[in-house]
């Protein structure tokens, strides 16, 4: 029986009782209570099951270590699954239930894998599901998915917000125990700009529970006087529930404050995620203890003797009557004490070492504990629930000496450094052989941009478990880190000796396998010493391999219960020391952090910032369908009473073809190059030549990477003498801009040629149909004649009484003027042309039957021609590249032997010979199979539509051998059903001759 | 995340604000080069453990490309400088042989 106790509770406030409910049973805990606490003093020892054999799962730790107390936490939009009930705060009408059981926690069918274990051993995933080969997909892989991972994913939207915040520090400082704080009165005084991070609620971490002395005052008075102290401090910010996730390059610091998650729904963000600057970092994150391995010890009672004194101590939860603690060091006995002070029973102490006579196990006799030294647990009894322990010889094989009952069990195997924040930017450890743990190695930390250390670890977190020690220790790190000499003395604890421990890495040490086989490494994902044994002989000699191959130190708590033990079990079984196996790479973050703090406000309407041209809110009003164009929103259609978006395409197309349309085309990207050497650099830059376009005039261009591949294509005109402009793709306006500024500021530096992106400055609108002109000369104010104004040339000049520049360029095939406008004039033109085409039927098209009105003229479109592998003599644009041209970006790279090589893939034309559409992304067959034993292909669809206006499926693709196939019937893939004949022909559907668009 | 100076405008810009241009100081091949010259300028990087000359283009601030020096390993950083040179400042070499003594030197 676990219970709550009459008495005591350092964090409880007995006067605010909160009532919850946990799998429909309601259950009352107090202010103060973790969820972990508040369940423990309803008597709620079995709380999960584990992951791979279902077996009941307890409470073991107090912390963030805990790797079996999660829940489901909530309803609705504000259900989460995974919760650590030990690091999260009770509220009021919290709703809770156990995960990863079916039907119900006490009764679960997946237990039968437990029945199973010894066929699930390490590995066994890789091992059981490879043959027969067909199995995996119809009949392994189904069954697992069906019963893997751990928690329900939530089924509605969050209905919390989260929001992002940054701040600045010269010392930013993690954990706020007496090592934190006594670090942050260092550097507060030394006047840097602090920031002290706590995880928890509350200040002073362990020692007020471990009864530390600081100055001659119980640690809690010293804390509370401390933090007063800090909390004058204006250089110094304090901050409780907040977690520092992880440290990155040059001191950048990921933090997840708990906002409130203890108060939900009252209008504060649920979490809140501080990216924080920081000259220098103190780790000072204090230290978890380790399982001792054991079998049975997995079994629901089991709990680390640091969590059972939590329990008793801060919240006055007894985990059992009757508690036999397990230890190989003296801070075991602690708990022993702590209990028997709240009157409750310890049957006995066992201690691996062969003796045990320091001023702790002297105290625990004195107040007539049982204390036996050289003695292990061979087994521990019970199924659910802990009823006794089998006692045996820590030196033997576990031959039972005496069985003592009890309900619960307190294990110390010693204590690891939280040495997380150490690593995560490279700092190393070394193995500490006297304490059997890894501890950061001061001369090799992480660095920062000056090559000086980045990150300090201090007390614990340093391996300096006694606060005699880690007051002084922190001291002089935050000195360090402050860049000052330590000035002041540092408070000062009381001294506790204690006798060095045993490394226990197995209880007893010559355990056969049917007790190795019981003691468990990893709780929540089941690995087991003999399952580490196991991989060590199959050759996983690599820690990392052993972690992946066993699952080992995978699960929710990324291994910091498991880790240590786990690698020393290895090293044991290869014959070699604990540094030589090393440790795995320790990643951000700390402990989980919420998907939602990381996308902070970014969520819904705001998720990234949109694009809008000047007529959005014209589309908009007319019932335009848009899509996203890179960040911008284009008009795709405008359909009209019932619609469809391809009957709306349809209806646009042909009224383009048979009288006038508008195409909102201001995304189209605008770049100005001017300068003395503009024309030269031009020439650089595109396939062709720019240099000698006529003013006035415009000219289709190309342009390559360097290593030759079609990159962006577009209109280029002659402004005057020295300028030019470049119209890029909608997408390609930034990154083009880039690339031209990239080739003048680090290769040709000393040409004389300016930039500047000016798309946003400007409206452009094409006007395409035979009744064009007519639409235009209505407006009036310039001369648009074919004469005055030939295909291919720009004048400047008004319209409706607007300053406009008129190209007479065309996408659609049609006669088209695109008209561009200062941006703020781009609406009042829109609406004029409308008005102005209403006698002639004039309609707004949308970016789709834009793309159909190209295809049908066979022009290619940048990404759906192109994919970064497609050179412009696939395209047969060999007339848009210069023969002249001694150079330009990309020649030297097209004449490399692939790219020059006549088998590439070319464009042509296709026609289905039934008139159907070829589906997207079909590639065209070709007989016989390749190495893989995949049918052969010899070419792909790159543009497929139907077409309204020739009234059956046209296409482009590219085609080995391209248009030297033209009139071949080849076969594309369909999905599903038989392939589709179509016939190679000219890729230009409509108006092979250009009478339209010319005229 | 790096933190590098921006050394036209004197930002110390975090990552976020930059856009990575990949080795510094390579020498354009063209027309008429080898495919052996080709091919080391367009694909063989140095990809050191150590001490590395990078492009940086200061995107989100004043738009100008600018080299870094620094080491890939420790992430210390030995300087920045403007783009419009062929070779790093002799200085800042000096600067870096006396940090790194085992360094083999710029080419």
């Amino acid at each position: 029986m676990s219970t709550r106790l009459s008495k005591g509770g350092r964090l409880l406030d007995r006067s605010k009782a909160l009532d919850f409910v946990f799998n429909g049973k309601r259950l009352k805990g107090y202010q103060g209570d973790t969820l972990a606490s508040a369940l423990l003093g309803n008597d709620q020892m079995l709380l999960g099951r584990s992951f791979k054999y279902h077996r009941p799962r307890g409470l073991v730790a107090s912390g963030a270590e805990e790797p079996n107390a999660l829940v489901h936490l909530g309803q609705g939009g504000r259900f989460e699954p995974n919760q650590r009930t030990t690091t999260t705060e009770l509220y009021a009408g919290a709703e809770l239930s156990s995960q990863n059981h079916w039907p119900s926690l006490e009764f679960d069918v997946g237990a039968v894998n437990n029945a199973f274990a010894r066929f699930l051993v390490g590995g066994f995933y890789y091992k059981t599901f490879i043959h027969p080969r067909f199995a995996w997909k119809h009949v392994f892989e189904p069954v697992i998915r069906q019963s893997a991972g751990l928690g329900k994913a939530p089924k509605e939207a969050d209905a919390d917000h989260y929001e992002q915040a940054y701040d600045f520090c010269d010392v930013l400082i993690a954990g706020g125990g007496i090592a934190g704080l006594q670090a942050a009165l260092v550097a507060g005084q030394a006047g840097k700009r602090v920031i002290l991070l706590e995880q928890t609620p509350y200040w002073g971490g362990r020692a007020p529970v471990d009864g530390d002395v600081i100055d001659g005052r119980p640690a809690a008075d010293w804390i509370a006087a401390t933090v007063a102290d800090l909390a004058k401090m204006p250089n110094v910010t304090l901050k409780t529930r907040c977690m520092a996730a992880g440290v990155y390059d040059h001191g950048y610091i990921l933090a997840e404050e708990r906002v409130a998650d203890h108060t939900p729904g009252d209008g504060r963000p649920k979490k809140r995620l501080w990216r924080i600057r920081a000259t220098r970092i103190v780790a000072a994150t204090g230290a978890l203890e380790r399982p001792l391995s054991f079998a049975g010890n997995d079994i629901p009672g089991v709990m680390l003797a640091s969590a059972v004194r939590d329990y008793v101590v801060n919240w006055a939860v007894s985990p059992g009557d009757r508690t036999v603690v397990v230890t190989n060091n003296d801070d075991a006995y602690r708990t022993a004490i702590a209990l028997k002070e709240a009157g409750l029973a310890v049957p006995v102490i066992l201690d691996a070492r062969a003796s045990a006579n320091g001023p702790l196990p002297t105290k625990a006799r004195a107040m007539g504990i049982r204390v036996e030294a050289g003695k292990a647990i061979a087994k521990v009894k019970g199924g659910k629930r802990v009823t006794g322990v089998a006692i045996c010889l820590q030196a033997g094989e576990g031959a039972v000496l005496e069985e003592i009952a009890c309900d619960a069990v307190a294990m110390s195997g010693g204590w690891s450094p939280v040495v997380h924040l150490w690593s995560h930017c490279g700092g190393k450890l070394l193995w500490d052989e006297a304490q059997a743990m890894f501890r950061p190695d001061a001369t090799k930390p992480p660095t920062s941009h000056d090559g000086q250390a980045l990150v300090y670890a201090v007390g614990a977190a340093n391996g300096h478990l006694q606060a005699t020690a880690i007051l002084p220790d922190a001291a002089q790190g935050a000195a360090a880190a402050a860049g000052v000499t330590p000035s002041g003395v540092a408070a000062q604890a009381a001294p506790s000796d204690e006798a060095p421990l045993e490394p226990v890495w197995t209880m007893p040490q010559g355990a056969p396998i049917q007790l190795r086989s019981k003691m468990w490494l990893d709780y929540q994902n089941d690995v087991k010493v003999s399952d580490v044994q196991l991989a060590a002989r199959e050759g996983y000699e690599s820690v990392e391999h052993t972690k992946r191959y066993t699952t080992l130190g995978m699960a929710t708590d990324q291994g910091k219960l498991s880790n240590i033990n786990g690698l020393a079990v290895l090293a044991q079984s290869l014959n070699t020391d604990i540094p030589n196996v090393g440790t795995t790479t320790f990643r951000p973050p700390y402990t989980p952090v919420t998907l939602g703090a990381l996308a902070g406000e970014s969520r819904g309407e705001i998720f990234q910032p949109l694009r809008k041209t000047p007529i959005n809110d014209w589309h908009l009003k007319h019932n335009a369908y848009m899509e996203p164009v890179g960040l911008w929103r284009r008009a795709y259609c405008y359909p009209k009473g019932g619609e469809t978006h391809s009957q709306a395409v349809d209806r646009e197309i042909l009224a383009v073809r048979s009288g006038v349309g508008l195409l909102d085309a201001s995304t189209l990207g605008k770049l100005i190059v001017k300068g003395p050497d503009a024309g030269r650099f031009l020439d650089m830059l595109y396939t062709n030549v720019m240099s000698n376009l006529g003013i006035g005039k415009c000219r289709y261009g190309l342009m390559c990477t360097e290593a030759g591949f079609l990159t962006d294509d577009g209109v280029v005109i002659r402004l005057d003498e020295d300028t030019w402009l470049c119209h890029t793709t909608t997408g390609g306006a930034e990154r083009i801009h880039a690339h031209m500024e990239d080739w003048l500021q680090c290769e040709w530096w000393d040409w004389q040629v300016y930039t500047a992106n000016v798309t946003e400055q400007y409206a452009q609108i094409a006007v395409a149909g035979p009744k064009a002109r007519k639409v235009l000369e209505k407006l009036g104010g310039m001369d648009v004649s074919a004469e005055t104004m030939p295909f291919m040339t720009f004048k400047e000049g008004t319209l409706a009484g607007l300053p406009v520049r008129v190209h007479r360029i065309s996408f659609s095939g049609e006669l088209s003027y695109e008209i561009a406008v200062p941006a703020g004039h781009g609406l009042a033109l829109w609406e004029a042309l409308m008005e102005a085409g209403q006698e002639h039927g004039i309609v707004a098209y949308g970016t789709e039957a834009m793309h159909v009105m190209r295809a049908e003229k066979g022009f290619i479109m940048m990404g759906d021609e192109t994919d970064g592998t497609v050179i412009p003599q696939d395209l047969n644009l060999g007339w848009a590249i210069s023969k002249k041209k001694a150079d330009y970006l990309g020649k030297r790279g097209q004449e490399r032997t692939y790219l020059a090589s006549p088998d590439r893939w070319k464009l042509a034309g296709f026609e289905t010979l039934d008139g159907s559409v070829i589906p997207d992304g079909a590639y065209i067959l070709a007989p016989g199979v390749n190495a893989n034993g995949q049918g052969n292909v010899q070419g792909r669809v790159t543009s497929t539509y139907y077409s309204p206006t020739l009234k059956k499926g046209i296409a482009m693709g590219l085609i080995k051998g391209g248009l030297s196939r033209m009139g071949d019937v080849v076969e594309f893939s369909a999905i599903t059903g038989q392939p589709i004949k179509a016939k190679v022909v000219d890729p230009v559907f409509y108006d092979k001759e250009g009478e339209k668009q010319n005229g | 995340m790096l933190i590098l100076e921006c050394p036209y405008c004197g930002v110390k810009a975090e990552e976020t604000e930059l856009s990575p241009g990949g080795e510094a100081h390579l020498k354009r091949f063209g027309p008429g080069s080898t495919d052996e010259e080709f091919e080391a300028y367009m694909f063989a990087r140095k990809n050191p453990k150590g001490v590395h000359f990078e492009r940086w283009r200061h995107a989100y601030g004043c738009g100008k490309w600018f080299l870094a020096a620094r080491c890939t390993a420790t992430l210390e950083v030995f300087g920045t400088y403007p783009a419009q040179v062929s070779a790093p400042p002799q200085a800042l070499q000096d600067k870096i042989k006396a940090k790194r003594p085992d360094w083999k030197g710029f080419q």
